[in-house]
């Protein structure tokens, strides 16, 4: 086991795994309890598209992943707000759009296409050092973004009504929470890909939340148990020679429903 | 002359072509404790929430302490109406009433000793220094109610408005909720929407009624007239020899 670690590209995937567990902890706990897990996985699909402009245009897919993601998440509660749409149905357009837009790009790419399948499903095995760089800054800005706009972060989530009656600007508030989203989507898409993200930002969340009566330690719950889902599941692909993301996957989804079980059967007892 | 807290003036809201309320004008005074009442869909909701700031009314104005609800700070203290409230959400009951300290001011700065303390004396006066650090989602529709209230008084408010505080608390257990609004009474202004209308006669001082438009004759009557223009019907509330008479002799 321990042999492993002289290899690089599994101490760059321990350190992968730490840095997104991170942001799941903080911003997953937001998803849930703000009920926007449809239009999280809206913005990851739409991150898609900015992976296709990113190899068109011949930049780090990544940078113009987050800064399409940011748009997408502004543009969705945006456009509901001032043309009228209902919320859902503009998050089913523009997760369809992305999507499209991502391939177009990238048939539009002259010569070697890259390996998709890569950010479709993720691979932890694969990010490279100057990624892990980049997870770091984004994770000190969600950290220090949330350290100071934690009690407003809160009150908008509980009740956002009352909130506004204070005069607090939960709009901008909201819009922030929404990019704040949009990183760790982009951030996550490395390891498990655009269509397993929503795993990782709910369930660590979920099964933390059942635990939990604070805010914070959700947060501090939720990381740990992501950190948990993705190293354990790394070990598991390792033995079973399974893709790393979709084994992550399973080992998180296997966990949350025996905790609904479990916690289903303690309320029954008392 | 006491001083006017919230003044209504023509107030008409339309939610897309639909009138919710039409020409609304009410006044309301200082140290008051206002009773609206009406049918379901007959806009009380959504007069508390021009009052509050929440909503910008189509046509007229309002004015709390002479000024436009969104530009007169922490004078109001609002009790949304909440029937089905997250009781998974991951908060205790002291982190529920310091959000009443919020505003735009202490944006990014953490709470001070001050907010502190305005918090846990909207607690005593509450009851609530026992539940401090009790989930939200344990407590009873009544405690929780109190909560809310608490944490609209952490602001240290001149009107508190209340939508339909009672439709969560078990009668039987929390016979003592408008007690603590009553107590409230000499300290501020108060707007209460609800159902109750046996509590209402026995504790506010004035009663409107509201369909779409208001029927307020700044007393605590209800002339048959204006129930039969709120209710579309006759509808009989036995007051034979109650204490506190609400509709009049008939």
């Amino acid at each position: 086991m321990l042999e492993l670690l002289q290899y690089e590209f599994i101490r760059n995937a321990i350190f992968a795994a730490l840095l997104a567990s991170i942001a799941c902890g903080i911003v997953g706990v937001y998803v849930v309890v703000n009920r926007i897990v449809f239009l999280s996985d809206g913005i990851s699909h739409a991150a898609f598209g900015g992976i296709g402009l990113g190899y068109f245009l011949g930049l780090n897919p990544l940078y113009v992943a987050v800064a399409f993601s940011i748009a997408v998440a502004v543009g969705v509660s945006a456009s509901s707000k001032k043309l009228g749409a209902r919320e859902d149905t503009a998050i089913g357009v523009i997760w369809a759009l992305g999507m499209a837009i991502g391939i177009i790009f990238i048939k539009l790419t002259p010569g070697y296409v890259p390996d998709l399948f890569s950010y479709l499903f993720g691979n932890i095995l694969t990010v490279p050092k100057s990624d892990l760089i980049v997870m770091l800054v984004l994770d000190l800005i969600l950290i220090i973004t949330v350290a100071l706009l934690f009690k407003e972060l809160l009150a908008i989530s509980f009740d956002r009504d009352f909130a506004q009656t204070l005069r607090v600007p939960v709009n901008l508030l909201y819009n922030v929470l929404l990019i704040l989203i949009a990183l760790t989507v982009v951030m996550l898409i490395r390891i498990v890909g655009v269509i397993l993200v929503m795993a990782l930002l709910t369930i660590p969340a979920a099964v933390s939340e059942i635990f939990t009566k604070r805010l914070i330690h959700m947060m501090l719950g939720a990381a740990a148990l992501s950190l948990l889902f993705t190293l354990l599941g790394l070990w598991l692909s390792y033995l079973t020679n399974l893709p790393s993301g979709a084994t992550i996957v399973l080992l998180a989804s296997l966990v949350f429903f025996s905790t609904l079980l479990y916690s289903r059967c303690v309320k029954r007892v008392s | 002359m006491p001083n006017v807290a919230v003044e209504v003036e023509g107030v008409s809201v339309y939610f897309d072509s639909k009138c919710v309320l039409e020409d609304i004008n009410l006044k309301v005074l200082e140290n008051d404790f206002l009773g609206i009442i009406g049918p379901n869909g007959g806009g009380k909701t959504t007069l508390l929430k021009v009052i509050a700031g929440l909503l910008k009314p189509s046509k007229g104005s309002v004015r709390v302490y002479g000024k436009p609800p969104d530009k007169s700070g922490k004078l109001i203290g609002y009790v949304p109406q909440m029937n089905q409230p997250d009781l998974a959400f991951p908060a205790t009951v002291w982190d529920v009433v310091l959000t009443g300290r919020l505003s735009r001011s202490n944006l990014i700065k953490p709470y001070s000793e001050a907010d502190k303390k305005a918090a846990l004396d909207a607690l005593k006066v509450m009851e609530l220094e026992g539940l401090k650090d009790e989930p939200i989602g344990n407590l009873s529709g009544g405690q929780r109610q109190r909560v809310f209230i608490a944490r609209a008084l952490a602001a240290e408010p001149k009107i508190l408005l209340l939508d339909e505080p009672t439709l969560s608390v078990d009668r039987r257990l929390d016979t003592k909720f408008w007690e603590y609004l009553n107590d409230l009474k000499s300290r501020m202004t108060i707007i209460v929407v609800t159902h109750d209308i046996s509590a209402l006669s026995k504790y506010v001082d004035k009663i409107a009624c509201l369909n779409r438009r208001l029927y307020y004759n700044e007393s605590k009557q209800i002339t048959r007239e204006m129930w039969m223009e709120v209710y579309q019907c006759p509808v009989d509330i036995i007051a034979h020899g109650l204490p506190h008479r609400v509709l009049e002799e008939h």
